[in-house]
């Protein structure tokens, strides 16, 4: 029984009642299926988009349109219903009149998965000629998923009038996938569709292929197998392709949260436990940041990651100095204790954070140019990893050009390297070191804008990045960047490849294992480098 | 040789680490204040920092809440209930030792705690030896009926079951994924579903099996793996026993690689409204979760729930989520398990708790069991845009809790039963009780 029982029952017997009673109220086919949303039935509702559908009335897109969104409304109680724009007017759905206010008692009519495709299918016949040329390529993309034979005039109809090629060929396997499940279908156009279909070579074409009933001719399903095994085979390539994209992006995630921890463990030797919190405070200013651009400029809300970096690094940066000022120096070259101490305050610094915004989650929005995906041959990539990618180049580039070039970072090179020779050249050592914790935290900071991307923005967000941060760092070379650079990458590449093969759990323990025997053979990482950190 | 500390540090497991990031967290815990003798003390083991402090933080409140209300009713046998409330800081040997304060220094009569199954059966042994009860809330794996403990959560046949028979029925789903988080709940739910899926003659070659770390924040890999195995032209859906955190990195990753809910589903058994407070869900509008309480069902009992709790804690937009619900019914039944024996002894409450009924938000009235769980009705619900549930099924009655799942072969015959055998693990084959070694 799928009738929806949260529904007030009575409302909906009444309704009930008065159909059987006031006879059929409504002039044609539309009205009457447009009355079925009324008892907000599933399977009522499914009948109401397929005769709406094929009604032909102008009203077919928006009202089947507003349904899928949840703007259509019911009233049980006057049987009418409205369609609620996105304007925030509101049009009678039966007649297309615009009306004053949608009463109080009327809700949404609901959903459920398969009505969902439904309106999927129904919406695709109806925006194959639509002037949007994505709304044209995504509707002959929800006809091939549902390949029915009503759709097929259409189909050939927006075929012949189709002018731009990429919409053409979407068009012509929706009409091959149709051609393929309709039964009267001459086997020569079978299969003609069999090898337009497997062009297309992607796993929705695989997925049709694979299925294409046990009543077909023979020789169609000779075309299909051998169609699927080739499909097959192409995307196991590029499934290896797909694995060394993942592990770049992997890289990309691992090299951004160790970067900052290359600086102050790795150049400054100081066994930061509290690293994965300058991360977390990075990502509580994108939080901080989102929250007051949606409540006071909204329009800037592209922008607000680019407006968070430059804060978080000040955030991240000041506390990083605070801490460096008030614990750090008095605990250098006692690595136990630094470990301790930071520790302690990294345990301070979540509890802090959860008590001034809450254990629970915070929502940091993904701004439009990094939401969703794009294929490339057969493999999906997301833009947000991609931009990811690019970040983390970009911070490393920076990073190296500010220690190569830069007064500082000459200063912190030749603090790193001899101290009490620096010293005795006029280097404020200890105003260098205070700027060098800073520098290492800001950039942790600055990872924080990113990973909110990505992960949960909650207080424990660091304590998952630490000990990959270590691994990372140590695996590379203390105290060389670019041995960072190429462990993040070499970890992430690594763990993508076994992954598949191994599993999540298993893979991560591989990898373990591997870097164990790795530092077992080279403990000074892959880049071993003289310095503080080496002397110590 | 910092390189070595180094090494050491990274690899030193997660577990340790939370162990020990709790265990220097105790100094957070709240002390109880002594009150007069006149009350009686109800303890409450939830942990209120450490990473489970996002999702037992709201128990805690739900029991201050519960104790609020009653006290204004005039408490229980005519003395106010006082809550002792202590933080386990989500470190599993803290919980034993907390519970054994609360039953040996505060004395309380009953306590409402734990989340993890971990850390219920760290508490088990104290509140065995000690004789007290304990409440527990969250839905889990089940293979377990002991004494001194009720269970007002989930056992997997009323949440894992159900959600597998609506996919079957509705969406016509041939094809299983089982993604969990590596542990005993997804490990013991994923056995009992894989036994119930081949038993209704899914082959083995159509059920994929993975497992995720805690907290695993890459989900690339995993979903496109799913994405895979969806295209073997059977429609597919994905068992998601996913826990806590790793939940907002996958649905991330589920809307960005375009798997949409018409595709290839996802029920989650550990998705409620807290978690989706921290997504954007219009990409997940569609993906189920199975649960025996929404906050979006519309019942007097509930609507009155929603507006006195979010009165108590003056928050508005203050969700509601379903091991409340299990809070809520399981403390109504204890004060009515009091009442009836007059007495908050320990020993007579455990016997007086079996067949007491107390009503559920949902509109039905649960009953305690012989074998210390309830019977739930079972709902399934649909993401919408705005982060509740649309619920699409709902069972036809209440559905008794199994303590131990048919499906296994290793427990098939066994039943709880505290009231007739006095037992929690009785074999009706061999008519013996297994007793406490198994």
């Amino acid at each position: 029984m799928l009738a929806r029982f949260i529904a007030p029952f009575h409302a909906f017997l009444l309704a009930l009642v008065l159909i059987a009673f006031t006879g059929p109220a409504f002039a044609g086919p539309f009205e009457d299926a447009v009355a079925k949303f009324t008892t907000d039935d599933f399977s009522d509702s499914e009948e109401a988009v397929d005769a709406i559908a094929s009604s032909g009335s102008p009203l077919a897109y928006p009202i089947i349109s507003a349904l899928k969104d949840e703007r259509l409304m019911f009233d049980a109680d006057t049987k009418k219903v409205y369609i609620k724009q996105e304007d925030g007017k509101a049009v009678d759905a039966a007649t297309g009149a615009p009306v004053d206010a949608i009463p109080d008692s009327a809700s949404a009519v609901s959903l459920n998965n398969k009505l969902r495709r439904h309106i999927e299918a129904a919406l695709g016949g109806l925006t194959l000629q639509s002037p949007n040329l994505d709304a044209r390529i995504s509707a002959a993309k929800s006809v091939f998923k549902s390949h029915e034979e009503a759709a097929l005039p259409a189909v050939e109809g927006a075929l012949a009038k189709e002018t731009d090629r990429t919409a053409k060929a979407f068009l012509a396997q929706a009409r091959a996938a149709i051609i393929l499940f309709k039964s009267d279908a001459a086997e020569v156009d079978k299969l003609e569709a069999v090898a337009t279909i497997r062009s297309r070579g992607d796993q929705d074409a695989l997925a049709m292929l694979s299925d294409i009933g046990t009543d077909q001719p023979p020789a169609v399903a000779k075309a299909a197998a051998s169609a699927v095994s080739s499909i097959q085979n192409s995307l196991a390539i590029w499934s290896g392709v797909q694995n060394a994209w993942y592990g770049l992006s992997l890289g990309s995630v691992l090299l951004l949260a160790a970067i900052g921890l290359a600086i102050t463990f790795g150049v400054m030797g100081v066994i930061n436990m509290a690293h994965g919190e300058m991360v977390m405070l990075g990502a509580y200013t994108t939080f901080v940041v989102q929250e007051v651009i949606r409540t006071r400029y909204p329009g800037l809300f592209d922008y607000s990651l680019l407006i968070a970096v430059p804060l978080a690094f000040l955030v991240a940066g000041a506390i990083g100095v605070l801490i460096e000022r008030s614990i750090i120096r008095f605990l250098y070259g006692r690595p136990l204790e630094t470990l301790l101490a930071t520790w302690g305050l990294s345990l301070v610094l979540q509890q802090a954070v959860r008590t001034i915004f809450g254990p629970t989650n915070r929502e940091v929005g993904n701004p439009s140019w990094m939401s969703g995906a794009f294929e490339l041959g057969q493999i999906t990539i997301t833009y947000n990893r991609l931009w990811i990618l690019c970040f983390t180049l970009a911070v490393f580039v920076i990073l190296l050009a500010m220690l190569r070039f830069t007064a500082l970072g000459l200063e912190m090179r030749a603090v790193t390297q001899n101290r009490r020779m620096a010293a005795s050249m006029g280097i404020a050592t200890s105003r260098v070191d205070a700027l060098t914790f800073g520098l290492g935290s800001g950039i942790a900071g600055i990872a924080g804008v990113a990973l909110s991307q990505i992960d949960n923005v909650s207080p424990n967000l660091g304590q998952g990045y630490i000990i990959d941060s270590f691994m990372v760092v140590v695996f590379g070379g203390v105290g060389n960047l670019w041995g960072t650079l190429v462990g993040a990458f070499t970890l992430g590449i690594a763990n993508k490849f076994l992954e598949p093969v191994a599993g999540a759990v298993l893979g991560k323990i591989a990898i373990l294992v591997l870097i164990i025997l790795f530092i077992q053979k080279r403990p000074r990482g892959l880049f071993a480098l003289k310095g503080r950190a080496v002397e110590a | 040789m910092l390189t070595k500390i180094a090494h050491n540090i990274a690899t030193m497991t997660r577990r340790r680490w939370l162990a020990a990031t709790a265990g220097l967290a105790l100094g957070f815990a709240i002390s109880p204040v002594l009150a007069a003798d006149d009350t009686i003390k109800v303890g409450v083991l939830h942990s209120l920092s450490g990473t489970m402090a996002i999702s037992e933080t709201t128990l805690k409140d739900t029991i201050l809440f519960l104790i609020d209300e009653q006290n204004k009713k005039g408490g229980v046998l005519g003395k106010k209930l006082e809550a002792v409330v202590v933080d386990p800081a989500s470190n599993w040997p803290l919980f034993a030792e907390k519970a054994r304060e609360l039953i040996t220094k505060d004395k309380v009569a009953v306590v409402f705690g734990c989340w993890t199954s971990v850390s219920r059966k760290s508490v088990l042994p104290v509140f065995k030896e000690l004789n007290s009860i304990l409440f527990y809330p969250v839905q889990y794996e089940g293979e377990e009926s002991e004494r001194n403990v009720f269970y007002t959560g989930a056992a997997p046949n009323q949440q894992a079951i159900p959600a597998v028979d609506y996919l079957m029925k509705e969406d016509k789903v041939k094809r299983w994924v089982l993604e969990g988080t590596d542990y005993v709940y997804p490990r013991t739910t994923n056995k009992i579903l894989e036994a119930y899926l081949k038993s209704k003659g899914v082959a083995a070659d159509d059920i994929m099996i993975n497992y995720t770390p805690f907290g695993f924040a890459d989900w690339q890999t995993e979903v496109s793996k799913i994405k895979a195995f969806g295209s073997a032209g059977k429609k597919t859906a994905v068992v998601s026993t996913i826990n806590g955190d790793a939940n907002v990195p996958f649905y991330k990753e589920l809307g960005n690689q375009g798997i949409k809910a018409t595709d290839i589903p996802v029920v989650a058994f550990s998705v409620g409204e807290e978690e989706l407070a921290g997504i954007d869900t219009k990409p997940l509008v569609g993906h189920l979760a199975a649960w025996n309480y929404f906050e979006s069902i519309k019942t007097p009992a509930n609507e009155k729930f929603i507006k006195e709790w979010q009165a108590y804690t003056k928050n508005p937009k203050r969700t509601t989520n379903d091991p409340m619900e299990a809070h809520v019914i399981g403390f109504n039944m204890w004060v009515k398990a009091v009442e009836k024996v007059k007495s908050t002894d320990a020993d007579k409450v455990i016997d007086a708790l079996p067949g007491t009924e107390a009503p559920n938000l949902t509109g039905g009235i649960s009953k305690m069991l012989p074998n210390h769980h309830i019977t739930k009705p079972v709902f399934i619900g649909e993401i919408k845009g705005d982060g509740q549930f649309n619920v699409v099924y709902k069972t036809k009655d209440l559905v008794p809790g199994d303590a131990w799942s048919k499906e296994l072969d290793g427990s098939k015959d066994l039943i709880g039963d505290w009231v007739g055998k006095k037992c929690g693990n009785y074999n009706v084959k061999t008519n013996k009780c297994l007793g406490s070694g198994s």
